[in-house]
């Protein structure tokens, strides 16, 4: 092995990917625009959604309650609602979205609210359609404050004080710090970007570098020369592991930078520490060197896997399945309720995923750190020394 | 020096089972002269470069080139030798200057030595108007050019080629031609593959028949007419591989 020709081939491969925009922008400038595009983007279209369905008056039905006109007439004097007629159809128009909700006024309701044994009201909604759910809401707000002030004039006709319905209050409190709230809260979504990342930024190198050099017909070129084999394999894995960590390294830096003008945007509100969480710089640096074994996994396997192929197009043909396999231990690992184990720490992916999350909540399980390092390790190193064996191959490199 | 004994090359294919890509095939080409292995396609020829040039290792039989061991000593030989196929191309995304710095470096070349050696190239074969454009980005001619640099950076003794004038125009095939007598009268040793009679004929010192993976005749052109009795090679050619086929 020598370093002086790993290195050669290293720099040319990486001033050839420097002007090779497919690599650029899948290392560089889609790790960098996803993060803040998705946070920005969707997370201000989903709350200006939120807010319009709020500021909708909710078109309701109220459904019978001929004895009780003075419930009715308050719901349609509230402005909470536009009170529609009601009409036998009351279930198609709620699911055709024509009207939001419906309230069910049993008979003898206003006369039981004197006595203070008044019938159930039932609330209809569309389940799971947001507007259908902020009526139904609002509707029970209503009927809440109703009951409310039934109980403290049925308490004061006795003589008592409405708090004997309320004897005491529960508070709730977050004693966490803000950055292991924010590293519980984003901890598992960012170690699923940054471990994408990681994938997709050696995806497009370790295409080109293999199945692209058959294809070009260079890979034959430089075999001709006096490299050994080895030190080619590893020239082109150290490029193929550069996009990875770049991906990595812009994914964080984009996360970072989006979270700290999410909070700038939002300085002052009382929302702020809910809605932007922090995190713990040190878990981020900690999920950066966890990164890098799983990196050079990936970078190996897709190197391995991209050397099979005759092109391009083969390539990828071949290496968009590892993403999806690879995706669903990722998704494992940021389920809630799943929690790190010896077990799980031998299990490649699955174990760097939900030790990520923890670190970002500032928790750090050193023994299982080390076992995570030490198990990806072997595995990488068995994925690159397979990338060695499968270069030499003839019926590899020479696929007709 | 270029020398092989019983060279067999096996391929395991799926369907068709085992392939003798080459075989048995012992020849010789000495320094200062070129020999040209003639054969159609399919015949064994880019197999038996191949092997000569490393990228292929043979399944039974010895080859030597440049007094090294194919099998046992590969980097060595392939540091003693320059190979231009079709398929070794050019990376687009480099400049001509670039491609020759790199292959120099996989060489070995001190970089004072190499900056002197690419000057050299240069001058000989008039590429400076285009040695810092992009090799996406150069004529057919060019890149030529470039190739022929890349593949003489590190002055190999051992000179192969595997039909670089395949989909070449006239002009183009004729600087190779020209190239591969420069080649020869430098007293370097040249094995040049090919299906294209007239280009044997006008280059070749000795000619290997090469058929099925066997070497089926070799001589001097004259040698291989008065063997046939033939005037023309295509028609020498012609007669041994289908005296061989009816045996």
């Amino acid at each position: 092995m020598s370093l002086g020709t790993i290195g050669t081939i290293y720099a040319k491969e990486f001033r050839d990917s420097l002007r090779d925009r497919r690599t650029l922008f899948s290392a560089l400038v889609a790790p960098t625009l996803i993060i803040p595009v998705m946070m920005f983007g969707i997370g201000t279209l989903a709350s200006r959604v939120v807010s319009q369905a709020t500021k909708e008056v909710p078109r309701i039905m109220v459904i019978g309650g001929a004895d009780s006109p003075s419930v009715r007439s308050d719901l349609e004097k509230s402005g909470r609602f536009h009170v529609e007629s009601a009409s036998a159809d009351w279930k198609t128009l709620i699911s055709d979205k024509k009207v939001r909700a419906a309230v069910e006024i049993p008979p003898g309701f206003e006369k039981g609210l004197e006595s203070g044994l008044a019938p159930s009201i039932s609330l209809y909604d569309f389940d799971g359609e947001l507007k259908s759910g902020i009526a139904v809401g609002q509707l029970k707000n209503y009927f809440n404050e109703l009951r409310e002030r039934t109980t403290a004039r049925l308490l004061a006709a006795r003589g008592l004080p409405a708090s004997v319905a309320r004897p005491f209050e529960v508070l709730q409190a977050n004693v966490a710090p803000p950055a292991k709230t924010g590293g519980n809260l984003l901890g598992g979504l960012v170690s699923y970007v940054i471990l994408l990342f990681c994938i997709i930024g050696a995806m497009y190198p370790a295409i080109d570098l293999a199945a692209g050099e058959k294809e070009r017909g260079t890979m034959e070129t430089l075999l001709c020369c006096p490299a050994a084999r080895t030190d080619i394999v590893l020239g082109k894995f150290l490029m193929v592991l550069t996009g990875s960590m770049a991906a990595v390294a812009c994914s964080l830096v984009s996360t970072g930078l989006t979270l700290v003008l999410m909070g700038l945007a939002l300085a002052g509100s009382a929302k702020k520490v809910s809605l932007v969480p922090t995190i713990d710089p040190l878990g981020m640096l900690g999920v950066l060197g966890m990164v890098i074994p799983v990196a050079i996994l990936f970078s190996a396997l897709l190197f391995t896997i991209s050397l099979f192929a005759k092109g391009h197009k083969e390539a990828q043909t071949y290496v968009t399945p590892v993403l999806f396999l690879a995706i669903i231990p990722i998704v494992v690992g940021i389920l809630p309720g799943i929690d790190l184990n010896l077990t799980l720490a031998l299990v490649p992916i699955l174990n760097i995923s939900l030790v990520c999350k923890e670190m970002l909540s500032g928790v750090w399980h050193w023994n299982y750190i080390a076992v995570i390092l030490g198990s990806t390790m072997v595995y990488a190193s068995a994925a690159l020394a397979l990338a060695v064996r499968m270069f030499k191959r003839e019926d590899v490199i020479f696929r007709t | 020096m270029i020398q092989t004994h019983l060279l067999t090359k096996v391929f395991q294919d799926r369907k068709k089972g085992e392939i003798r890509g080459t075989d048995s095939l012992s020849l010789r080409v000495d320094p200062g002269r070129i020999y040209g292995l003639l054969g159609a396609n399919g015949a064994g020829k880019t197999t038996t470069l191949r092997m000569l040039a490393t990228l292929l290792k043979p399944t039974s039989g010895s080859a030597v080139v440049a007094g090294h061991d194919v099998v046992r000593e590969p980097d060595q030989v392939r540091a003693q030798v320059g190979f231009l196929a079709t398929s070794t191309a050019l990376y687009a995304r480099l400049t001509a200057r670039e491609m020759i710095t790199y292959f120099g470096r996989l060489n070995r070349l001190p970089e004072p030595a190499l900056r002197t050696r690419i000057r050299l190239l240069a001058d000989e074969l008039d590429m400076h108007e285009f040695l810092d454009r992009r090799c996406d980005k150069l004529s057919t001619g060019m890149k030529q050019k470039t190739s022929i640099a890349r593949m003489l950076i590190h002055d190999p003794q051992v000179m192969i080629f595997d039909e670089p004038t395949l989909g070449l125009d006239v002009m183009a095939a004729r600087a190779i031609v020209a190239f591969v007598r420069q080649c020869r009268d430098r007293g370097k040793t040249v094995i040049y593959s090919t299906h294209v009679m007239s280009e044997a004929e006008k280059l070749c010192d000795v000619i290997g028949i090469i058929h099925g993976g066997k070497l089926r005749a070799e001589g001097t052109l004259a040698e291989l007419r008065a063997r046939t009795g033939e005037a023309d090679l295509e028609d020498s050619f012609v007669k041994i591989v289908s005296m061989e086929d009816e045996k």
